[in-house]
């Protein structure tokens, strides 16, 4: 890939897609989950076709990275993009557990016998 | 930031994260795959020259962003928890990435290739200091030299507690196993809880 073209692509559009926003606020992990709590009526002032999609999408949970896979944006912009969701009620997040939590045994009993059955 | 954990938790599941590194074309994206419930994603963090670090852009001054792929797949428990599994960006010099997955993470898998074993060095380096559970899975590529299990242990020098199995990264099963021997082993190595 050409420098050109990455500054292109990936920089610029999603840049201004936010509107020069930055992630300002506590960096969303790439598998923080986001779920809709309240659909979007058709015209919503101030929302982007992105955002309506990220509202479509997470209909279901899902994270940061699958998100931004889906909708082929670079995890930095949709944390900006959750973040207006977050703020206008459309979403909710769910963060993980955090390092020191990781420890809890049912969850790796859980996960044992989940991946077992697979 | 405003988040959910208490009381709305029970709707949302929790996720885990668990990665998957060594070097290049040792087959990460093919395990993430292999176990994965649906194909594997591709996600892209954009790093500015801040998160970068100023050495790496010695001689591209003009280049003042870079793009870091990873790959993941996932894996839902139920509806409680969701596994991703990441597979870890190959260029090492990337720390900020792996900083970044590694927090959190519940353990990695490091695979090797007998043929290169000395590409996953920086991966068991990273992990050891870091702190983060770890095991190693010798991916079984065609007309690869085969070692015996102790010998590849011998030549990472890990310590006698860290797992080493064999697996063949194209296979379902292979990938499940290893899955599980790295929760298993990250459950003996929780720091004990506190009451």
């Amino acid at each position: 890939m050409n420098e050109e073209q990455l500054y292109d692509e990936q920089v610029v559009r999603p840049y201004v897609m936010t509107r020069g926003r930055v992630e300002a606020r506590a960096k969303l992990d790439l598998i923080t989950l986001a779920v809709t709590i309240r659909q979007t009526t058709g015209v919503e002032v101030g929302l982007d076709p992105e955002h309506l999609t990220i509202v479509r999408l997470c209909r279901r949970p899902l994270s940061v990275a699958e998100i931004a896979a889906h909708l082929d944006l670079p995890a930095g912009t949709v944390r900006v993009l959750l973040g207006d969701l977050l703020d206008r009620g459309f979403i909710m997040l769910q963060e993980p557990a955090p390092e020191v939590d990781v420890l809890d045994e049912r969850m790796y009993r859980a996960v044992l016998d989940g991946l077992r059955a697979l | 930031m405003a988040s959910a954990r208490s009381e709305q938790s029970k709707k949302m599941p929790t996720a885990i994260k668990l990665l998957i590194a060594g070097g290049f074309g040792v087959g990460k994206t093919t395990m993430v795959g292999a176990v994965s419930e649906i194909r594997p994603l591709r996600t892209e963090e954009v790093l500015t020259n801040r998160s970068i670090g100023v050495d790496d852009l010695s001689g591209v001054e003009a280049k003042s962003t870079t793009t870091v792929a990873m790959d993941f797949g996932r894996i839902s428990i139920g509806d409680d928890f969701v596994l991703y599994l990441f597979g870890t960006p190959g260029q090492e010099r990337f720390w900020f990435v792996w900083d970044e997955l590694a927090r959190g993470a519940l353990g990695a898998v490091v695979l090797a290739d007998t043929r290169r074993l000395a590409d996953c060095f920086p991966s068991v380096d990273y992990f050891e200091r870091r702190g983060t559970p770890f095991i190693v899975a010798v991916n079984c590529f065609d007309g690869a030299p085969r070692y015996k299990l102790d010998e590849v242990k011998m030549a990472l020098n890990l310590s006698s507690e860290i797992p080493v199995l064999l697996c063949d990264a194209r296979r379902r099963e292979s990938g499940k196993e290893v899955l599980i021997t790295l929760v298993q082993h990250a459950y003996g190595r929780r720091p004990v809880a506190k009451v």
